[in-house]
């Protein structure tokens, strides 16, 4: 567990090359599933669920990070952070232009009607929109720019980002009665959320 | 009623002079080895061979004459897509669990029950049930509520010819459908999506319609399990929901019955359920729909017609605000 916490530069610079590789997994899977037609019957619905799933997976992973690196003590992890955040984006963009395209062609007015009208598509929207100015902010010289105080302030509107994320899930879900993953996403982000208020009493405690 | 009549005219390919099944797959097989060969190692390839479909496709072939009043002009939807792709939750709630866990259930021996308000209350066996008419080969357009579609060679005959043989008594105003709901056979029924057994129903009228079919088999075959063996209703001008699958039991009634996805959700799924692109789910537009695939990856969805395009029933809701009448 030791070497474990303090790895070198060199062998975290390994790790990311390897998690950038698995993050990219779902997405060649799915380019793969197109050549093979093994994307069903109907790909443009199973494009859409997948990268939802896939948005949903990275910013739960995302917001774990900092949880994870409190309790194991590897502080190297918050060298991935970043990284894992523009892939929650990546997908999330991918999810977005499947609704746009194959759902409404792009049509910006028949769009805009879709998600006024419809709350599920109304909080899954506002979400994607919230994360576009993290995804926008996440270079070192946009970290620079804002100084530390405003960048933190604004990424913590991932506290806001998943939580609609998860409420678009379930909603989506609601009308078949099938909460058993919305439900089990609502309590991972629930408990993540929970460790980050202990660890912030406790860091207020011994400071 | 005009287009129709235009139609009788047409050839139409009967499904049996369709490239069989046993060669499109054995083509399509042929193509992804190819493709697959050529793209990726054998650990990929692990995780992307398909997954084994519970009933062999081909099985037992059903003689049915062509019904020429009844044809779409559609491309047919691939019977791969319509046997693969499937709303049957007593096998599960994905598409695809109804084709890998529907080899569970057992067509024979099988009977439907016919109860309540009818003169002749009675059991029918499978088999005399197959004899009680001559099968139809009727081409339909299905919509799904969900916002797709097929179009399926269905083979059966109208569910009046039934109805006659029950003898409904005059107070029968309504007819249910019941679905089997045997644990045993049906891993999906411990889920507690919709209430079990999964009911359906219709006003007589409605049921009495000649478009309404009793249905046995699709694409010259006997149902495959997962599109709702041995016998099911499909009603086309409605949500697929309505055509209820591996019916047991048909009740005449008195009063409205309480339909599966109208006690789930009564906001979202009325007892009528007529496709009708003005009246949206709340949760999406009816507007249109994707036809499975025959638009292609890149195709603009097609707009969604009154009735599902079966503007014969139209007098059956004379004067009801179909609004209302979701």
């Amino acid at each position: 567990m030791n070497a474990l916490r303090n790895l070198k530069p060199r062998q975290v610079g390994i790790l990311k090359g390897v998690l950038f590789v698995l993050a990219l997994l779902p997405f060649v899977r799915l380019i793969a599933f197109g050549f093979l037609e093994r994307l069903g019957a109907n790909p443009i619905e199973f494009i859409t669920r997948n990268t939802g799933d896939w948005t949903l997976y990275f910013l739960c992973i995302t917001l774990a990070v900092t949880p994870l690196r409190r309790l194991t003590g590897w502080n190297w992890l918050i060298r991935l952070r970043r990284m894992l955040g523009l892939f929650s984006f990546f997908y999330v963009v991918l999810h977005f232009m499947t609704f746009f395209w194959f759902d409404h062609f792009f049509d910006i007015e028949e769009m805009w009607r879709d998600v006024i009208k419809r709350p599920f598509i109304t909080v899954g929207f506002i979400a994607f929109v919230l994360l576009i100015p993290l995804a926008a902010t996440s270079t070192n010289a946009m970290v620079r720019r804002l100084g530390a105080k405003r960048w933190l302030w604004l990424h913590r509107l991932m506290y806001l980002i998943l939580p609609l994320g998860i409420l678009h899930f379930w909603w989506m879900k609601a009308g078949k009665n099938l909460l058993a993953q919305p439900i089990l996403f609502a309590t991972i982000v629930t408990i993540l959320l929970l460790l980050r208020m202990f660890f912030k009493y406790q860091s207020r405690k011994t400071s | 009623m005009f287009i129709k009549r235009q139609l009788r005219n047409i050839d139409v390919p009967p499904s049996s002079e369709i490239t069989p099944r046993a060669l499109f797959e054995s083509r399509r097989d042929f193509m992804r080895h190819v493709a697959v060969g050529s793209i990726a190692g054998g650990a990929l390839l692990e995780t992307m061979t398909q997954p084994v479909l519970a009933q062999t496709p081909g099985a037992q072939k059903l003689a049915a004459k062509a019904n020429s009043a009844y044809v779409v002009m559609d491309k047919q939807t691939s019977f791969k897509d319509a046997s693969s792709y499937n709303n049957f939750y007593e096998f599960g709630t994905d598409k695809g669990d109804p084709a890998q866990h529907a080899g569970t259930l057992k067509t024979r021996p099988w009977t439907i029950a016919i109860e309540g308000e009818v003169k002749k209350p009675l059991t029918l066996d499978i088999e005399a049930l197959l004899k009680l008419a001559p099968l139809e080969e009727r081409i339909y357009r299905l919509r799904c509520v969900e916002g797709w579609s097929m179009v399926i060679p269905w083979i059966g005959y109208s569910l009046s010819e039934l109805i006659k043989k029950a003898e409904p008594t005059g107070s029968a105003k309504y007819i249910e459908f019941v679905t089997l709901d045997d644990k045993k056979q049906m891993p999906g029924v411990y889920e507690r999506v919709l209430q079990w057994p999964y009911t359906e129903g219709l006003r007589l009228d409605e049921a009495n319609h000649p478009l309404t079919l009793l249905t046995v088999g699709m694409y010259g075959e006997v149902l495959p399990n997962q599109n709702g063996a041995p016998v099911r209703v499909v009603v086309p001008w409605k949500y697929g929901f309505k055509s209820a699958k591996s019916i047991v039991k048909i009740r005449f009634l008195k009063e409205q019955p309480k339909t599966a996805w109208n006690v789930s959700a009564p906001h979202e799924y009325g007892f009528y359920s007529n496709v009708n692109p003005n009246v949206d789910h709340p949760r999406w537009s009816q507007a249109s729909e994707r036809r499975i695939g025959e638009d292609g990856f890149l195709a603009r969805k097609r707009k969604t017609l009154m009735f599902n395009g079966y503007s014969e029933v139209a007098p059956l809701y004379a004067g009801m605000d179909l609004k209302k009448f979701f």
